[in-house]
Order: structure tokens, then C-alpha cells, then sequence
């Protein structure tokens, strides 16, 4: 395995990935987050889906530390946010990679910052690519490749760090179809590989399914977590996956939970 | 392109043929202009003494060039306006990506540069007479507070409207805000700065032909305008005149070509 764990793990390791207690979130007068709680399993990943406006977004941007909270308390593997080593990788990947850099100068990027001599970040980046069976010739610019390998050049970014939790804000809603695919069964390999916890927003339900073990279901603002769907599927999930009977049926039960939500 | 009845060989020609075509699309305006400037010339409609045809000017264009004092006065008018320029760029680009850095510092000198942006700057150069006299750090002086203006405003908004999601994307990396100033702030905002550059250029070379004009002096396009104009050397004047435009467009495609490999990832 590539990616070392973080912590040594002699001691028990930490029970939840996300832990969230008491979070309280408002804009102005509209209350999004009131008291809300949530644990998270380790090692899964977790997806996230609700309706239109219940803040996923910012879900995802407090607890990854973009979005500052008004009270309440967020770790990661048992930790503040800014001590934790986190990847996030964007939903537009053409306005978060930095296009007057190559894309090899992209994915080290956050290595450089923090001061990583270059031979160091070279063998990192090499290492990343092998371990994924990436080929690209990373000496291109980003907008030189087709959104999926974009896209695939930021989630390897977020990666390159060896982050102990990896966020994605709806990974896959700049791609079109057949792209998705291809990102999702890569995103699927990295996450067999490296067992890193992913959290990731989406916006559309097989995607929630698909690649979750958990998945939770959001209601309405003010926004409370309306029920935490498992999903035990053996990996790695394929084409078959999308029609075998668990899939159908955590699907329908998660569809049943989101149009109940919408009539309130 | 590809009907069904093109024969594939009529097909190959087509494809030969139509690169060079394309590229010979831009003539077709100035030999349309140079026909009817030719046509008006010769109908007798016009003073013959007021506008020469367009191939006397361009021979006098050409003889003034290589034998007479006009290489001198393109000389001193593009010294003009280079030294304006690089003055207006080496004040204009830090201050405005200092300015744009601090929305808070870039509001209370908003209005400001707006204002001075609103005003002519022909209308300022009596002003700057007083101050500088005629003399010819007064005519670059002027034409260098024009185009500064437009640096300092581009490269503000440059780096103001940098892509938030760049910045959140940096900061998620760890970059600390020294780094995402050089690495994303300042990068994020050369495209706008280009364009305060290039039209910086422009309103230059704009300032400095009027101040020739005005202001007076030996050398330079502008008093050679206005000199042929008094005599009634109409000739020379329309010569004057096509030289300063084809300085003019000179200059705008240099930045052009600069910006397209500097700034490689605009627009994309």
C-alpha cells in the first residue's frame, strides 16, 4: 500500500472519521444547521444527498474547514479541522485547478507548499501515477485534457498529500455520462487501495448509492440527518451492481425518504 | 464543405485553395477603402489639393521613409511612448495588484480612478504644461498618467475577480497567504493586466501625438501632422497620418502575440 496511515496504529484507532457535535450554521436570519450531530464509521465512504438547498455544500466546506461554523465542535479522526490532512477535490475541476501550471506542476503543488524538496515531490507524484496505472503526459496544461482526466488530475492533487480524509463536492456533475463512469471506477480503485474515508457530496441518487457505504439522507432547512442508509454491496462494485436487487432496493427505500421530505 | 456532388478532387483543390483564402479575407476591406479613397480622389468631387490618390501618398509614404526627416519624427514619437509606458507599467501593475488585494484599499480610491478614467486626458495636458513646462518629459509625463490609470484599474480587477474556487482550492492545499498571493492572486490576475497593458500602450501613443500636436516640439508624428496640415502639404499629411496608424496597429498586435504565448491559458 502507497499511502501510509497517519497515525500509528498501536492505539486503538479512532471509532469515526467525522465526528460533529452541536453544529449550529446560519445566514443571516435562515437557520441551516440548528444543534446537529452526526458520526461517521471509519473508513468508509460516505455519501450525501438531500434537497436542493439544505446545504450540502456547506456541509461539506465546514467540516473541511473552507466554511467557518457559528458554534459546536467538528473532528476529524478524533482531531481539530486545521490539525487534520485533508484532500478536497472540487466540483468544477476547470475552476479549481490552476491552469498556468502543468498538470505535474498541479498535482505537487501541495507538496510544494509546504516545502518539499523537488526530487521528493517527483517520486511522490511518479509513485501516485504507477499505483493508479495513470498514463498522461503530465508536461500538458490542464485544459489540454478532456474533463474526465481534469477531473481525475484533481482527485490524484487532493491525493498526493496522502490526506487522511479525502472530500469530494460533487465529483462527477461537470462530467457528462461516460466520463462519470470512467472517474467513478477510478475513484472506486483509489478508494480499495488506499482505504482513505471519503466524504462526498452528490446531486443525484445512483450516484449516492453506487459507491457508498453509508449513505446519508438530509431533510430540509433547517437541516437535520433524516436517516443513514447502509450499503453492503461487495466491492468492487461494477455495471451489474447498478441492477442487482440490494442496489434496487436501497435505492427505492432512499427515493421513498426523499419524496417524503419534499411534501413537508 | 463536403456536399455529395464535390468530386474528390474538386475536394482537394477546395482544401488547398481555402486556407489561403481565409487568410487573404483581411485585405479585402483595405483594398476596398484604398478603391473608393482612389475613386473619390480621381472624380474630381474632392479638391485634388485636399486628398491626393492613395498611390501618391503611399509614394511619398515611402520616399519620406527612406530619404526624408519622417524616420526621425517616428523615432522620437515611438521613444515617446515607450518611455510613457514602461513608466505607467513599473508604477501601475504593483500598485494595482497591491490596490486589488485589499477591497477595502481599493474602495476609497475607486471613485478616484474613475473619475480621472472619465476625464480626457487632453484635457489635463494644460495642467501639466504648468507643471512641467513644454518640455519633453511633459509630453511623456502626460501620456504616462493616461495609461496609468488603465494598469492600475485592469490589474486591480484582476486580481479582484480572481476565481474564488482557486483560492479555497490553494488554501485547502495548505498554501499560506504569501503563496496564494504569488501563486494564485497574481497569476489569476495577468490576463486583466494584460489588457491594461495593451490599452495602456494604446492611450499612450493617443497622448503623446496630441501632445506633439499641442504641446509642440522638434521631432514626432504629431507636430509632423499638424505641420504638413498648415502648409497645406497634404501629401506628407496623409504619409503622417498612415505611418501613426500603422504604429498604432504595430504596437496592439506585439501585445497581442506576447499575451497569446505569455498568458497561454486564457480563455481556456
Amino acid at each position: 500500500m502507497m499511502l501510509d496511515q497517519p497515525e500509528p496504529q498501536t492505539v486503538a484507532p479512532p471509532e469515526h472519521f467525522i465526528s460533529i457535535k452541536g453544529l449550529c450554521k446560519s445566514f443571516g436570519n435562515a437557520v441551516l444547521y440548528d444543534n446537529f450531530d452526526l458520526d461517521l464509521p471509519r473508513n468508509q465512504l460516505v455519501s450525501v444527498f438531500g434537497p436542493n438547498g439544505c446545504g450540502k455544500s456547506t456541509l461539506i466546506n465546514m467540516i473541511s474547514g473552507l466554511t467557518p461554523f457559528d458554534s459546536g465542535e467538528i473532528l476529524i479522526h478524533d482531531k481539530p479541522i486545521r490539525r487534520a490532512r485533508i484532500g478536497y477535490v472540487f466540483q468544477n475541476y476547470r475552476e479549481a485547478m490552476l491552469p498556468w501550471l502543468s498538470a505535474y506542476d498541479n498535482i505537487a503543488y501541495p507538496l510544494r507548499v509546504r516545502g518539499m524538496p523537488e526530487h521528493e515531490c517527483r517520486d511522490r507524484v511518479a509513485t501516485l501515477l504507477n499505483t493508479f496505472n495513470i498514463n498522461l503526459d503530465l508536461k500538458r496544461y490542464p485544459y489540454s485534457f478532456s474533463g474526465g482526466q481534469q477531473q481525475l488530475i484533481s482527485i490524484l492533487r487532493a491525493l498526493v498529500a496522502e490526506p487522511e480524509v479525502l472530500f469530494l463536492d460533487e465529483p462527477f456533475s461537470a462530467l457528462d455520462f461516460e466520463t462519470t463512469l470512467f472517474v467513478r471506477d477510478k475513484l472506486q480503485e483509489i478508494f480499495l487501495t488506499t482505504q482513505i474515508p471519503m466524504f462526498m457530496v452528490v446531486h443525484n441518487l445512483e450516484e449516492a448509492v453506487f459507491l457508498a457505504d453509508t449513505i446519508l439522507l438530509l431533510s430540509k432547512r433547517p437541516t437535520h440527518l433524516v436517516e443513514m442508509v447502509s450499503f453492503d454491496a461487495p466491492r468492487p462494485r461494477t455495471l451489474d451492481t447498478l441492477s442487482s436487487r440490494p442496489f434496487v432496493e436501497v435505492s427505492r427505500h432512499c427515493l421513498d425518504i426523499f419524496r417524503q421530505e419534499m411534501r413537508k | 464543405m463536403n456536399t455529395a456532388l464535390s468530386t474528390p478532387k474538386s475536394q482537394a483543390k477546395s482544401r488547398f485553395w481555402r486556407p489561403w483564402m481565409n487568410r487573404l479575407l483581411p485585405l479585402v476591406g483595405v483594398l476596398v477603402l484604398f478603391g473608393l479613397w482612389w475613386f473619390v480622389a480621381v472624380s474630381g468631387w474632392v479638391n485634388p489639393v485636399l486628398l491626393p490618390t492613395p498611390w501618391t501618398t503611399l509614394g511619398t509614404l515611402l520616399t519620406a521613409l527612406t530619404t526624408g526627416t519622417m524616420m526621425t519624427d517616428l523615432v522620437a514619437s515611438v521613444g515617446r511612448t515607450f518611455s510613457a509606458f514602461l513608466l505607467a507599467a513599473i508604477v501601475g501593475v504593483p500598485l494595482g495588484v497591491l490596490l486589488g488585494s485589499s477591497e477595502k484599499l481599493y474602495r476609497s480610491v475607486e471613485f478616484l480612478i474613475d473619475f480621472f478614467r472619465s476625464t480626457p486626458a487632453s484635457a489635463l495636458i494644460p495642467m501639466f504644461i504648468l507643471f512641467f513646462g513644454i518640455s519633453n518629459l511633459s509630453k511623456i509625463i502626460i501620456a504616462a498618467f493616461s495609461a496609468f490609470l488603465l494598469i492600475v484599474f485592469n490589474s486591480a480587477y484582476g486580481v479582484m475577480h480572481a476565481k474564488q474556487s482557486r483560492i479555497l482550492a490553494a488554501k485547502v492545499m495548505g498554501a499560506n497567504p504569501w503563496q496564494i498571493f504569488k501563486d494564485v492572486l497574481l497569476m489569476e490576475s495577468l490576463p486583466q493586466t494584460f489588457i491594461g497593458l495593451r490599452s495602456g500602450i494604446s492611450i499612450a501613443l493617443v497622448i503623446v501625438i496630441v501632445a506633439e500636436m499641442f504641446i509642440g516640439t522638434q521631432e514626432g508624428l504629431g507636430k509632423r501632422i499638424i505641420d504638413a496640415q498648415q502648409i497645406l502639404n497634404v501629401k506628407d499629411m496623409y504619409a503622417s497620418i498612415l505611418i501613426t496608424g500603422l504604429l498604432g496597429y504595430t504596437l496592439n498586435v506585439m501585445f497581442l502575440l506576447v499575451e497569446k504565448r505569455l498568458i497561454h491559458w486564457s480563455g481556456k
